[in-house]
């Protein structure tokens, strides 16, 4: 036989402890997507239980379902338009005044709702007792009592869960917010006129109907002028009078008083329901804040927990990086062993393998970042950093919790972007988003190394650490300029919960942590690819290079112009002679190389480009290793090497001489590292912007910008410095 | 006296709540009606922004947000 589907829906206010009772409920068995159209995370989860299919579907975190934020249109339209059988709300039986704010809005949805009261343990040792059989009276819903994290009271949840879906329940009409008389009165006009108007076109309940336009809700105006046809605009005027004689009436908007009503319902049933002992204990979470957002020791410690974080992500993350980085290196030796040469070889072993790997040695970097931001969150610190930093980042219109992101970007802009989700609005993750690739990452580093080294000598540190300080101010400028421009609008206002500590689960850390693993391994993958096997092409082709010279037989005549003196020589000039062999052949190998490089595709696309990077101080060869720097900056460097160096070996030495022998001068090192810090993305970094933002639009308007500004930027520091005088 | 001017540790009762759209509205929803008690637990080290306790809770407000509410009876 087959069992029956059955979708249950689970809502709640964020810090509830919802997500805790998703993943009892699923374990690992969740999908983990993104709502249609927008980048707010939806979780769903199939679970058989009591010979049903369950599909378990976790709502965005709310306060309230009013049409404020994206997570709570997307709450709504899911109860509204998908009609799940039954929706969980989980309260945090704590916090239950502010939790039912969300409860009552639910209740008059008109749907088939549930009460979970959650973390009743810890509202029990805060002294409160609540009532649950007369909650459920007054509200007529089934409550359960739950404690998430001991994985209490689920099952009998589900099963109450399923015995209400299976119910032949009407909502009924009393036992809602009942508001003042002369709104009530304008509430049963309006749905009077609605149901002689619409004749059922409307697929809501008529009441909620008629409370929403009068809060003037622009979604469900949206919807009736869709729906209702011709009388659209009639019910739309109507409902306008009603507000307007309301206003008149208590001389402030509907909206505002309903609001306040609601919680004069909600204080009625307080009450009745809860008791709380007036024994003063003492509260754990308020004495950690007095430490941990002390004036004096507040600041010190976030940086050390920042400090840690960065610790562990870099330190720790290297190890199992260079495991990665063997095996990828193993994988390549070997296939390089039993693969005949030809140019599929090459596409794979060149073009994917070494593509893909060096992107996927962020993976550790990846999964430790994401478990200890998943720590700060789950244990209730990542709203304190937010509490203390707000002050700076409002600076650039932004909201304290884009600081850790901004701050991950000087490790790796990858996962830092990949941050921002814990952004609640949509316009400060975009923004954030197209800031953090001026903070520069630990990728551009060994440029800079190269080229302050080479070109400033001593003052190499004040150099690196100007370009640095450059690419901060250069982020706050740019985040102050969409702020007022492309991105306009208030600040996301910082009305925020700060919740009580909790000690986290390690099955939710572990979970949230996969999660992010998983969708950089599977969404940065295909483009990544791609990338990579373009960079790839475009350096290994045309196959046939017209040489300068035979570099084939150059090499078969050195090593024979040697064979002779070696064979008359004693042993340790033999070992001497043998050496200086081949360094002669690596020296070929390596101008052929060279060579190769200037004749493939990038090399001349390179040259074409050249003049565009003339006015920086740059040449062709600097050009093309700009140009790989796409694949991922650490490139350049690499780059560099094969095209300036034709000498034995590409070690630091070897280019820092090459260079210095080279056109560059001070000033076009400094002019090229401003152009590394700023401009386009690497692959990984562009792939993260346009899964982050949800559209390609973003990810090329970041390519653009940054490339531009770069310029720019080289440009006034080369030009402006040859103007003052430096060479 | 606004909100934004009590100190640390003080007590007050809401009397009006200012503002004006979707902002003013979030602020009430959150608990911060008129006539609810308030409690200013503490300010952040820069200053701003406020943590405040409210039916139960703590919550936070940003100074400039705070300066919209008007309380009364502060102690």
């Amino acid at each position: 036989m087959r069992s029956k589907h059955l979708s249950i829906a689970l809502a709640g206010n964020p810090n509830s402890g919802k997500t805790t009772i998703f993943n009892n409920i699923t374990g690992t068995r969740q999908k983990v997507g993104n709502w249609p159209g927008v980048t707010v995370e939806k979780k769903e989860g199939h679970v058989s239980k009591f010979g049903y299919d369950l599909i378990i579907v976790d709502l965005p975190g709310t306060y309230s379902l009013t049409p404020f934020s994206l997570e709570e249109i997307i709450a709504r339209d899911y109860v509204l338009e998908e009609r799940p059988d039954v929706v969980i709300d989980i309260i945090d039986a704590s916090n239950l005044e502010r939790s039912l704010y969300l409860a009552t809005q639910l209740r008059e949805l008109d749907c088939k709702v549930l009460f979970a009261l959650n973390m009743a343990d810890v509202a029990q040792t805060r002294g409160m007792k609540i009532d649950d059989e007369m909650l459920s009276e007054l509200l007529d819903v089934p409550v359960v009592f739950t404690i998430g994290n001991k994985n209490e009271g689920i099952d009998t949840l589900l099963e109450k869960a399923i015995e209400l879906a299976e119910s032949s329940y009407e909502t009924p009409k009393t036992r809602k917010v009942k508001y003042s008389k002369d709104i009530e009165h304008s509430i049963s006009n309006l749905e009077r006129f609605l149901e002689n108007w619409t004749e059922g076109s409307i697929p809501y309940n008529i009441r909620w109907t008629a409370i929403k336009l009068l809060e003037d809700d622009k979604i469900v105006k949206e919807r009736i002028l869709q729906k209702a046809g011709k009388n659209s605009r009639d019910i739309l005027r109507e409902a306008q009078r009603h507000r307007d004689f309301l206003v008149g009436r208590f001389d402030d908007e509907p909206e505002i008083v309903m609001t306040d009503e609601r919680y004069g319902f909600i204080f009625g049933i307080i009450k009745e329901v809860l008791t709380t002992s007036t024994k003063q204990r003492v509260d754990i979470s308020r004495n950690i804040d007095l430490i941990l957002t002390n004036r004096f020791v507040g600041f010190p410690i976030f940086f050390l927990f920042i400090w840690a974080m960065f610790e562990l992500t870099f330190s720790l993350g290297a190890y199992p990086m260079e495991w990665i980085d063997g095996g990828v290196n193993l994988l390549l030796t070997f296939l390089d062993s039993v693969l005949p040469d030809n140019l599929f070889k090459d596409l794979l072993l060149n073009g994917i393998i070494t593509g893909v790997g060096s992107v996927i040695v962020f993976l550790p970097n990846i999964l430790i970042l994401f478990f200890c931001i998943a720590l700060f969150e789950d244990t209730g610190y990542m709203s304190r950093a937010a509490f203390l930093m707000d002050k700076i980042m409002h600076l650039i219109g932004l909201h304290g919790k884009s600081f850790i992101p901004m701050l991950m970007g000087f490790g790796c802009t990858v996962p830092a972007i990949m941050a921002t989700r814990t952004l609640e609005s949509e316009k400060d993750r975009t923004l954030t988003i197209l800031i953090t690739p001026f903070i520069s990452c630990s990728a551009k580093l060994p440029v800079y190394i190269i080229l302050a080294g080479t070109f400033f000598g001593a003052k190499a540190g004040t150099v690196i650490f100007s370009i640095y300080l450059a690419g901060i101010i250069l982020s706050i400028i740019t985040g102050r300029l969409f702020r007022s421009t492309i991105l306009r609008g208030a600040d996301a206002p910082f009305v925020m919960e700060l919740p009580p500590y909790r000690v986290p689960m390690i099955k939710s850390l572990l979970i949230h942590m996969w999660d992010r693993g998983k969708i950089f391994l599977k969404k940065m993958g295909g483009i990544i690819l791609a990338g990579s096997v373009i960079v790839w092409a475009l350096l290994a082709f045309p196959r046939n290079v017209q040489y300068s010279s035979d570099y084939a037989a150059e090499i078969d005549r050195v090593k024979a112009s040697y064979v002779a003196e070696m064979t008359t020589a004693d042993e340790p000039d033999k070992q001497l002679l043998e050496k200086r062999r081949d360094a002669a052949v690596a020296k070929l190998i390596r101008s052929k190389k060279a060579e190769k490089s200037e004749k493939s595709f990038m090399g001349r696309i390179g040259k074409v480009i050249a003049p565009l990077f003339a006015p920086l101080g740059i040449d062709w060869r600097g050009s093309v290793a700009l140009l790989t720097g796409f694949a991922a900056k650490e490139i350049v460097v690499s780059t560099m090497g094969i095209l300036y160096v034709a000498d034995e070996e590409e070690d630091s030495e070897a280019l820092k001489n090459a260079l210095l022998s080279s056109d560059m001068t001070p000033l076009s090192a400094l002019a090229m590292m401003a152009f590394v810090l700023l401009y386009l993305p690497c692959f990984a970094t562009a792939a993260a912007i346009r899964r982050e933002t949800g559209s390609f639009k973003w990810m090329f308007f970041s390519v653009v910008y940054s490339t531009l500004l770069a310029w720019v930027v080289a440009f006034c520091v080369y030009q402006g410095g040859r103007v003052i005088g430096f060479s | 006296m606004r909100l934004s001017e009590m100190k640390e540790n003080q007590t007050a009762i809401i009397v009006h709540v200012g503002g004006n759209g979707a902002l003013r509205r979030r602020i009430l929803e959150m608990g911060i009606l008129k006539g609810s008690d308030i409690y200013v637990e503490k300010y952040a080290p820069l200053k701003d922004p406020i943590e405040l306790i409210v039916k139960g809770y703590h919550l936070s407000l940003r100074v400039e947000e705070a300066a919209q509410i008007i309380v009364d009876n502060v102690k």
